[in-house]
């Protein structure tokens, strides 16, 4: 039985893909009658290789957070299976469990909500090795000294707590708590989006750094699409639920398939004013739509500008296919048609 | 010629706490002209919100203005009588928050407040007033304004709440719309909505506009002339191309490479800013910005800070280095990376794993599999 389940796992070595996602979906119940649900993540097949930085990007309500809840086991799945390393993570339970969540760790987004006020920085860095019963007590100790001066904190501020940092050095320390386990896989949620423009190149020179010494799997969830191009080798696109397109960060640029990636990327001004002036956005119609009821067929037709309404766009569902370039996938009945 | 709308003249906003006094805005000058677009670039805490605040003279306690002028028209706002200033406040120049949420009264009805708005000021009676109201969430593209004037804020999504509270501003046909991060709470996709509204506004009615932001590709899609702020002072100031394509001020040249492009593939490391912003109650001597500048010599730590200096047409910039006198090398310091090798080779080492009997049970560790 159990060299039966250990099987996939040791073939898993030589398996690019670290993290497979199939077929997920995560619906919150809204209560009342009718069995209404929020459908927050409604089907997403994702694949996250070994070393590369997975970028994730949507509108707010698209789901991206859910989703990384979902990997990361934080939330139970409605259906479909999350496969890490040769091991399906909703399916095991207990020690097994608990030996792959030390394996993959979480940089939240908002670093004043993310730390405990009451524990020292020692004991926030500390309680993840006591939880899995890392080293000595004077080893924990010492490796949560090297953790700070890692992260370019001083070692000595083991005793300090949360508030005595500013927002940038809180991130650092989230991101230290996440590393201490020695994680192979690392989920950031908006990592910088709360922080200050300068403080923000220091987080993400920091997450490049760390990634390249400790050869870390990200899976880097933003609404910041420039900066999620410039840590991401490729890029997937969230809508309403589903993704919409996967691709490599310089193909989604230079030729999206997508209709919606087209114009998230174009809504982005650039830091450049003679860029811009040569720019026009395509400026979506309206907003996203309630994820309780979303549109028929493709999801994004009422506010598509392509779309063929009354057609095939109201009424079937595209599938994620091959269009474009090589490892791209979009879903869209008219990829690449505009 | 242009002419000047606005002119801030050694402006002075200090707040006056138990701590000591903290030089928010300290000896700030520039000038707003008629119809065109100024963004002003900085920090939190640079205080480029206590110079709008301080504009509409809307300076929270303990802040007070202490010194300088505020000419709107050649009027001193600073010695307007309550009378005055009411009328100034909302007639001639409005204000939009940067959190749309906050900003409307959750118990009153989006039609009501912008009405509000402008019977407040008897520029309007409410008879005209209230037709008024759906031409206006027209203008600034609500659908169905018709029935969205009957709405509560909460009705309202966070894009069409920012359009509402443009609105508001828009109202009594201001002359200048200070906007305080504007988009900073919105989704990118309305960003671009709400960029391309202002972008039309100016065009459209003229209205002179005063971007407070942190986001630069902002002020390089909407403003013409940029003012760039760090620690209470104007530490850079010139017209928007010029200032992005040779930024002189260690500071701007800082700010405009800490921010990734999505039009780039990546080519080179952020440049990253190190330390925080100064406490503005003890500021640092000399120039402001030395600790955490990348090209600092010894004369920003000892000499006053330096005046602005003219370094281009129109463009002014307070340093003593100055970009142009960078060799290129040098600029790679800015990206150097802070991670510590010695503590990462530490962290690697594996490290004996206790209570084994817990978690070690039909396991394959990380090593052991090899």
């Amino acid at each position: 039985m159990q060299a039966a389940e250990r099987a996939p796992l040791a073939g898993s070595r030589t398996d690019p893909v670290l993290v497979r996602v199939s077929g997920v979906y995560k619906h919150f119940p809204v209560g009342g009658f009718g069995g209404l649900a929020v459908r927050a993540v409604d089907g997403v097949d994702l694949e996250i290789r070994r070393g590369e930085t997975l970028g994730l990007v949507g509108e707010s309500g698209c789901g991206k957070s859910t989703l990384a809840r979902l990997i990361t086991g934080l939330l139970p799945v409605t259906a479909g299976s999350i496969v890490f390393d040769g091991q399906d993570v909703t399916r095991i339970r207990g020690a097994r469990l608990r030996r792959v969540r030390r394996r993959m760790q979480m940089i939240f987004q908002d670093p004043f909500a993310s730390l405990d006020p009451r524990m020292t920085v020692g004991d926030i860095l500390q309680e993840p090795l006591d939880n899995f019963s890392i080293g000595t007590l004077r080893e924990r100790r010492k490796r949560v000294q090297e953790l700070l001066r890692l992260v370019g904190l001083n070692p000595n501020f083991t005793n300090r707590y949360p508030h005595e940092f500013s927002g940038g050095q809180r991130q650092r320390i989230g991101i230290a708590r996440a590393l201490s386990v020695n994680p192979s896989f690392i989920v950031c949620d908006e990592p910088v989006s709360a922080l200050d423009v300068s403080i923000q190149a220091q987080i993400i020179n920091l997450l490049q750094d760390l990634q390249r010494e400790f050869q870390l799997t990200y899976l880097f969830i933003a609404h910041d699409l420039a900066v999620v191009r410039h840590l991401s080798d490729r890029i997937a696109v969230m809508y309403l639920g589903k993704v919409v397109e996967t691709a490599d960060r310089n193909d989604i640029y230079d030729k999206p398939q997508h209709p919606y990636t087209k114009a998230l990327l174009s809504s982005i001004p650039v830091p450049d004013p003679m860029v811009e002036k040569g720019r026009a956005p395509i400026t979506l119609k309206g907003e996203i739509p309630s994820p309780v009821n979303p549109p028929s067929g493709c999801r994004f037709h009422p506010r598509c500008p392509i779309a063929r309404v009354p057609g095939v766009c109201s009424e079937v569902e595209p599938p994620l296919e091959p269009h474009g370039a090589v490892d791209q996938v979009a879903a869209c009945h008219f990829a690449g048609q505009f | 010629m242009a002419q000047t709308l606005l002119q801030v003249e050694d402006l002075h906003t200090q707040f006056f706490t138990s701590r000591g006094v903290v030089r928010a805005v300290d000896g700030v000058t520039f000038h707003v002209d008629a119809g065109e677009t100024l963004g002003v670039v900085g920090e939190s805490g640079c205080g480029k919100t206590i110079t709008a605040l301080s504009i509409l003279r809307l300076v929270p306690d303990p802040g007070r203005i202490t010194s300088g002028r505020i000419l709107f028209r050649g009027k001193d706002v600073t010695k307007m009588t309550d009378e005055e200033i009411r009328d100034f406040r909302g007639n001639d120049v409005a204000m939009i928050f940067q959190d749309p949420m906050t900003s409307l009264n959750p118990v009153t009805k989006v039609g009501m407040q912008i009405e509000e708005a402008m019977t407040a000021h008897e520029r309007f009676t409410e008879k005209v007033a209230r037709p008024r109201v759906i031409e206006l969430l027209k203008r600034v593209r609500v659908p169905a304004a018709e029935s969205r004037v009957k709405d509560y804020p909460h009705q309202f999504s966070g894009g069409m709440r920012q359009r509402a509270m443009i609105a508001m501003g828009l109202s009594n046909e201001p002359d200048l719309l200070i906007a305080d991060e504007p988009t900073t709470a919105l989704d990118v996709t309305v960003q671009a909505q709400i960029i391309q509204l202002m972008k039309q506004l100016n065009r459209e009615l003229n209205t002179a506009m005063m971007l407070i932001t942190h986001n630069m590709a902002l002020v390089a899609s909407l403003c013409q002339r940029i003012i760039v702020m760090y620690a209470g002072r104007i530490v850079e100031e010139g017209p928007v191309e010029q200032i992005f394509r040779s930024p002189q001020h260690p500071y701007t040249w800082s700010l405009l490479r800490s921010v990734p492009r999505v039009d780039e593939a990546r080519k080179d490391r952020l440049v990253s800013i190190k330390g925080m912003p100064p406490d503005l109650s003890h500021p640092p001597p000399g120039c402001k910005f030395h600790p955490r500048c990348p090209f600092v010599i010894d004369k920003c730590k000892v000499d006053p800070e330096p005046q602005l200096e003219e370094v281009g047409v129109d463009q002014v910039a307070r340093c003593w280095v100055l970009m142009r006198n960078v060799k290129e090398e040098s600029t790679e310091v800015a990206k150097q990376s802070a991670l510590s090798k010695e503590a990462a080779e530490k962290l690697k080492a594996p490290v004996g794993e206790l209570g084994a009997g817990e978690v070690g049970a039909g396991e394959v560790g990380r090593g052991a599999g090899g």
